[in-house]
């Protein structure tokens, strides 16, 4: 074995793992959507709302107190998990989504203006497009689109060439949600804050296969997504260099971002309260501490380590069937495999391995653009994480030989 | 030539024999969408979409001697094989046979549990199409009567 994760005994802790789908026992590939959760994870979610359920910051009883804690805890957690230099400097969002709408609406309103510059890639998901062309529209600004090579990776050459005087903000993804491309960032962030552009990292693909170090690649903003790191849906994790989140107006009004409300107008809290408005997700927060925490104990290096077994295995075992082609072959990849088989639509292979128990996503996986930029109308994609086997991707190679001698 | 009622009776018990098995379904939907005559290129324009499927779904309906034949494409193939099986339903009837024809082999087939909800709505619009085209072809031949 080339790592020390025992997955016999990681499976074990993911009840949703052990179950028939369609009379065949799940595999489930499509881990790049959102993960499956770890009993310790569904445990604190249970101990909560039966333990200590309750509004944090301002109820002055214990139950409040204790769920304040928690929910604070997770913050200290998750700027471990991103070496952050400090907690607060951490905010939780619904999601990469919405710490990019975050981004957008804030800093970018800001600091954003006419004959500005914003640089995406072709990679990009849509929602890492759409929020920056929504800003562009509003302030006459212009979106740059960074090209990518015949194997999907970005060329740096023409980055390069887009970065100039005006550029203002650069974002990018972390690792391609739809191809599995790792992006040089670290090199990225230095030549955008070459030019004093600031930069935005999607990694909502990345946050549970890499160790995470915002201060080391020096990234202004870092979004990512719970879910997809064994921990609950709707809730993600924003970080930001505490000059720019202290500069920043708010982005929603209403309870815990005020410091004092008047009617002849209103004071700001301090980071990371000041983007928190409302009653936050707490349980979700809370449980997600215990997924971090998990996540840690394996550690990311084997993590990656088994997941890069998993998917050179599968590279090589579906190149062996005739009329398959794969999208995305970077040299740095995430164990996301997109692939597809000539003449063959997408949604008929995940149609069939589906009634074989085995989850796939097919079609545009959010990157409309990019499918554009390949010429196709979408591709299987099969992502592996830390629970899934060898004896899965033979499954998953079976059925797709099985389509591929059908439909020949 | 059999009954509509014939041949739905008969699609229901070929689905018997697969006694639940999802994948040999799947299977013979495909297989059924195979044998399905490609539908000439001239027709695949927009005009003959259906509306509302999630794969593309063309539709073309031709009266001959007072029966209206139908030819169908699709860019999956699981949606031709949905197609194949309304073909064989609906093809070569009169507007009267389609209109007064009650569709119960796809619940008794369980078709619910074997394609999802965004592709039942799809089949739906599709037997919507056909019946739309026999009330067409209704209101001509009473026109021209």
């Amino acid at each position: 074995m080339s790592n020390t994760l025992d997955i016999q005994q990681i499976r074990a802790q993911f009840p949703v793992l052990h179950q028939e789908v369609n009379g065949k026992p799940l595999v489930y590939f499509d881990n790049a959507a959102t993960t499956q959760k770890p009993q310790v994870v569904i445990d604190a979610l249970d101990n909560y709302y039966k333990g200590y359920n309750s509004n944090i910051h301002r109820g002055a009883h214990a139950l409040a107190d204790k769920a304040t804690q928690a929910f604070e805890e997770t913050r200290k957690t998750a700027a471990k998990f991103l070496n952050a230099e400090s907690p607060e400097q951490v905010i939780f969002t619904k999601g990469t989504t919405d710490g990019i709408n975050l981004i957008a609406s804030s800093y970018g309103r800001q600091n954003i203006q006419a004959g500005d510059e914003i640089i995406v890639s072709t990679l990009e998901h849509h929602s890492n497009i759409v929020p920056w062309q929504m800003l562009c529209q509003e302030k006459g600004a212009t979106l740059k689109v960074i090209p990518i090579n015949a194997k999907g990776e970005l060329i740096m050459e023409e980055f390069e060439k887009l970065l100039t005087a005006n550029t203002k903000i650069v974002a990018v993804n972390h690792a391609s949600n739809a191809l599995g491309t790792v992006n040089p960032i670290a090199e990225m962030i230095e030549k955008a804050h070459a030019v004093g552009a600031v930069v935005v990292v999607d990694g909502a693909q990345s946050a549970s296969h890499f160790d995470i170090d915002v201060q080391a690649l020096g990234v202004d903003f870092f979004v990512t997504s719970a879910h997809k790191i064994y921990g609950p849906t709707g809730i993600g994790l924003l970080y930001g260099k505490r000059v720019l989140l202290e500069e920043m107006p708010p982005y929603q009004g209403g309870g815990e971002m005020i410091k004092e409300v008047s009617f002849d107008g209103t004071t700001f809290n301090e980071i990371p309260y000041k983007f928190e408005a409302g009653t936050p997700n707490i349980a979700d927060v809370i449980a997600f501490d215990a997924a971090m925490k998990w996540v840690q104990d394996l550690g990311k290096e084997a993590i990656r380590a088994h997941e890069a077994e998993l998917l050179a295995y599968a590279n090589e075992k579906l190149s062996e069937i005739p009329g398959i082609i794969f999208y995305g072959t970077a040299a740095e990849k995430v164990s996301v495999l997109s692939f597809g088989l000539e003449g063959v639509h997408p949604f008929d292979i995940g149609m069939m391995l589906d009634a074989r128990g085995v989850a796939v996503r097919t079609g545009h996986h959010c990157t409309q653009p990019l499918m554009k930029h390949l010429g196709i109308e979408g591709t299987v994609r099969a992502s592996f994480s830390v629970y899934n086997t060898k004896e899965e991707i033979d499954t998953l190679v079976q059925g797709v030989a099985r389509v591929a001698k059908m439909m020949a | 030539m059999a009954t509509i009622n014939e041949v739905q009776d008969a699609i229901i018990e070929e689905f018997s024999l697969f006694a639940g098995d999802r994948e040999a379904i799947t299977e013979y939907i495909f297989e059924m969408g195979l044998k399905l005559a490609p539908l000439a290129e001239e027709h695949k324009v927009s005009q003959n979409v259906i509306k509302g499927c999630q794969s593309t779904v063309w539709l073309v309906a031709d009266l001959v001697d007072g029966k209206i034949i139908f030819s169908a494409d699709s860019n999956t193939g699981i949606t031709k094989g949905l197609i194949s099986m309304l073909l064989r339903i609906f093809s070569d009837r009169s507007p009267e046979e389609i209109l007064n024809t009650e569709l119960y082999f796809l619940e008794k087939i369980g078709m619910s549990g074997i394609i999802s909800s965004q592709r039942s709505n799809g089949l739906t619009a599709m037997i919507k199409q056909i019946k739309l085209y026999a009330l067409a072809f209704q209101a001509k031949a009473k026109a021209n009567a």
